[in-house]
């Protein structure tokens, strides 16, 4: 319960923040938006960085780095050090000095103005709030599932199905709530105060965890030096020779027992006599989770006792993996053995393992403080519902295949975090400087911020490929799931205090995201559709404040209604969306820096991004391809990220379309590339 | 203090630093490099997250030698042209 209470304190002190914030509220509409222009440097690194730093950079980093490796810093977090301020440099400042002088509260207001284009706002509005919706049902899901992990056994007689714990939904409904209260009183000055709050508080745990985690795990060296033992391949970028070849001992042990099981129908039909059970026992030393069918199988393939043919192989390893048997069947099925690669392009059965693993291990789920046998003890405790999944696929699913960081993937995701140059709640941000000088703190600082709190994270995240439990078993199974690896460290390693602490900077990090984007939606619901349409003289300060505050309400409702249903695919959009931001990077840039830039020079750029855009969407199966990329026909095929061909595709169409239309009017030209002032 | 160099010119050394950083982020040569720095850092997270640290320095550079003088000038002026206009 003590987690429960820090969580508790800790959004209570949130919403004192909040609600104190907004005792500074000057009663006007640009106050409620862009906190009257008055943001300094430091409120503004920290609210730009917090609003950058999704719960990615806390769960998502340290599970990429437990599946991926060492290497995921380079690839995420490196390349948004350069290009995140990169985007501040070129972008933020100039936007800021039209946003002051003309006014300017959202993103379609400038492109309104600067493509001497109505429509156009149109045509940006469902494209950006569509982009942002997943971004914000990510967020508030991610709450729900954090709380619930975090929380797990804190109750006794409730919420059996949610592992004793607090269920996402609830958790869900509690942090959006709070969220709306600071954004609806304190609207961007509460935001931005909350933000740097928020912003602190997960940047000290993150150290304050490595330090603690190291610790317990006996040294950062010792640490690494597992790691170094056991799974070489997450040090570097590369397949490690003995990380493959036990990789292929594995495979072949796990063949067998599809084989075996296959045999028996899943031991319904047992093939071997009790002598021979016994004798298989004995020859079989390992005492892990399933191993007695693991030592039938292997008897049984080193005493050929199983015949099987090709086909029936083949049925073996994909009901075994869980795979749908791929209709119709390929014409090699009778003839040879699926290779792993080949197996892995059919999807698994969705939700099969929930159903399997809830009646495989019935008797061991409950409450995880209560003994799985009073009488022996040494069996341990009752499973959560979790583990009971972490279990089955552990000992039922083949083992990960190996695999390198594709260079070119590599090199080409480098365009994703163009996209922070679009994000609209970035934009928003921007406005809310004091001064153009405002912007110098956040530039320098924020590389050296994702380092901060990446380095940390990555560490954990590759020392638990590797870390043991007090009796040596590995702590952390084949296929368990990488968002959850950082809470269960945390939760064996460290203190519930420390546990509480973390989950709150957890919490952080997705509501320094969260607030800036359900303002920044009902801004842009108010302004460039409201007001814009409804005439802007016709609003008081007061109605414009009460529609965005509506807005915001309206939006929270919204997203916390579709967070219910659960819509688990939404995950998959993450680095679409990303990618949808990052290749309109180039319409913003050229309506700064080009001069030629048209009004259809936009229109072609916007609609090409939205067609290829959508065309690679359905490539990859709506995204349930993770793993999709665009194979451009150079040598053997060069393996690069949707995004840039997205980006490329986008700005060609941008510049060709502009290059044959007429160039925007003298008046316009004047407006956003004045002439330098003379000196004196 | 003023800037030594032209802000054109500093304007071409950030963005020569800027692509120098984006060429130097690809370190193929590290691809396979298992070693460790300081007894527990992997070398491919080290090197990344010296990355970091010269894209701070660089920025840090851009602010002394590349600030956009003109645009922060610019908007000092529409404040000014603001409260003239107010008072």
């Amino acid at each position: 319960m003590i987690v429960i209470y820090i969580i508790v304190g800790y959004l209570a002190l949130l919403l004192f923040l909040g609600l104190f914030s907004s005792r500074l509220f000057r009663g006007t509409s640009q106050d409620y938006m862009l906190a009257s222009h008055s943001i300094g440097p430091f409120m503004l690194l920290m609210s730009l960085f917090g609003t950058t730093m999704t719960a990615f950079a806390l769960v998502g980093s340290t599970g990429e780095a437990f599946a991926e490796g060492a290497g995921v810093y380079g690839m995420l977090a490196s390349s948004s050090g350069i290009i995140h301020s990169l985007c501040f440099f070129l972008l933020a400042i100039k936007l800021w000095t039209f946003g002051k002088k003309y006014g300017y509260t959202t993103q379609i207001q400038f492109f309104r103005d600067r493509l001497e284009s109505d429509k156009i706002g149109l045509l940006l509005f469902p494209i950006l709030v569509g982009m942002v919706i997943p971004y914000l049902l990510i967020g508030v899901m991610s709450s729900g599932s954090v709380i619930n992990g975090i929380t797990e056994g804190a109750f006794t007689e409730y919420f059996a199905e949610h592992d004793y714990g607090v269920p996402p939904w609830l958790g869900s409904l509690v942090v959006s709530v709070v969220v709306l209260i600071y954004v609806f009183f304190g609207g961007m000055r509460g935001t931005a105060w909350a933000n740097t709050f928020q912003t602190c508080v997960f940047m000290i745990l993150g150290v304050v965890t490595i330090y603690v985690i190291a610790d317990r795990l006996g040294g950062a060296q010792a640490a690494t030096d597992l790691v170094l033992k056991k799974n070489p391949s997450k040090m570097m970028r590369d397949i490690a020779p003995e990380d493959q070849q036990r990789y292929e001992d594995i495979y072949a042990r796990w063949e067998r027992l599809a084989e075996y099981n296959f045999a028996t129908e899943w031991g319904k039909n047992e093939i071997l006599s009790e002598t021979q059970i016994a004798e298989a026992y004995a020859q079989f030393p390992a005492r892990m989770p399933n191993w007695e069918r693991l030592a039938k199988a292997a008897f049984s393939a080193k005493n050929r006792l199983i015949e099987l043919t090709p086909a029936e192989k083949n049925s073996a390893h994909y009901q075994q993996d869980d795979r749908a048997l791929p209709e119709p069947r390929p014409d090699w099925w009778d003839q040879r053995i699926a290779t792993h690669h080949e197996m892995s392009e059919s999807p698994r059965i969705l939700g099969i393992e929930t159903e399997k693993a809830f009646r495989i291990y019935a008797k061991n789920i409950g409450h995880p403080e209560e003994l799985l046998n009073p009488e022996k003890p040494e069996l341990g405790k009752k499973w959560t519902r979790k583990r009971a999944v972490g279990v089955y696929k552990a000992t039922s699913w083949a083992p990960d295949i190996p695999h390198r960081t594709d260079p070119w993937l590599f090199a080409t995701y480098l365009f994703i975090p163009f996209s922070v140059g679009m994000f609209p709640h970035l934009f928003q941000h921007w406005l809310t400087a004091k001064s153009a000088n405002s912007f110098k703190l956040p530039v320098v600082a924020h590389p050296i911020f994702i380092a901060i709190v990446w380095t940390p994270c990555i560490l954990i995240g590759i020392w638990a490929t590797s870390a043991e439990t007090a009796t040596g078993a590995n702590m952390f199974p084949p296929h368990f799931n990488p968002n959850a690896v950082l809470a269960v460290m945390v939760k064996t390693l460290t203190s519930p205090v420390l546990a509480g602490f973390l989950a709150a900077g957890v919490l952080a990090a997705i509501m320094s995201s969260l607030d800036s984007q359900f303002l920044c939606l009902g801004t842009m619901f108010t302004e460039d559709i409201a007001v814009h349409y409804g005439g802007k003289n016709r609003f008081s300060e007061k109605q414009v404040i009460f529609m965005a505050r509506s807005f915001i309400v309206g939006i929270v409702i919204l997203t916390y209604i579709l967070s219910l249903f659960e819509p688990r695919r939404v995950f998959t959009l993450g680095v679409w969306t990303f990618s949808g931001f990052a290749s309109l990077f180039p319409l913003i840039f050229a309506a700064l820096y080009w001069k030629r830039l048209t009004k259809a020079g936009a229109y072609a750029g916007v609609l090409t991004c939205a067609a290829t855009w959508f065309y690679l969407f359905r490539e990859s199966n709506w995204g349930d391809n993770v793993k999709y990329s665009v194979i451009l026909p150079i040598g053997e095929g060069i393996h690069t990220m949707p995004v840039l061909t997205i980006f490329l595709a986008s700005t060609a169409a941008m510049i060709l379309v502009s290059l044959i239309t007429p160039a925007p009017s003298d008046a316009t030209l004047r407006k956003f590339f004045p002439e330098k002032r003379s000196a004196g | 203090m003023a800037s030594p160099t032209s802000p054109r010119t500093g304007r071409y050394i950030i963005a020569g630093l800027v692509l120098l950083l984006i060429v130097l982020h690809h370190d193929y040569w590290n691809w396979d490099n298992r070693n460790v720095v300081f007894g527990y850092i992997p070398v491919t997270l080290f090197y990344q997250v010296c990355i970091s640290v010269g894209a701070s320095a660089t920025w840090w550079l851009a602010t002394k030698i590349a600030w956009p003088a003109e645009i922060v000038e610019e908007a000092a002026h529409a404040k000014a042209d603001e409260q003239g206009g107010r008072s």
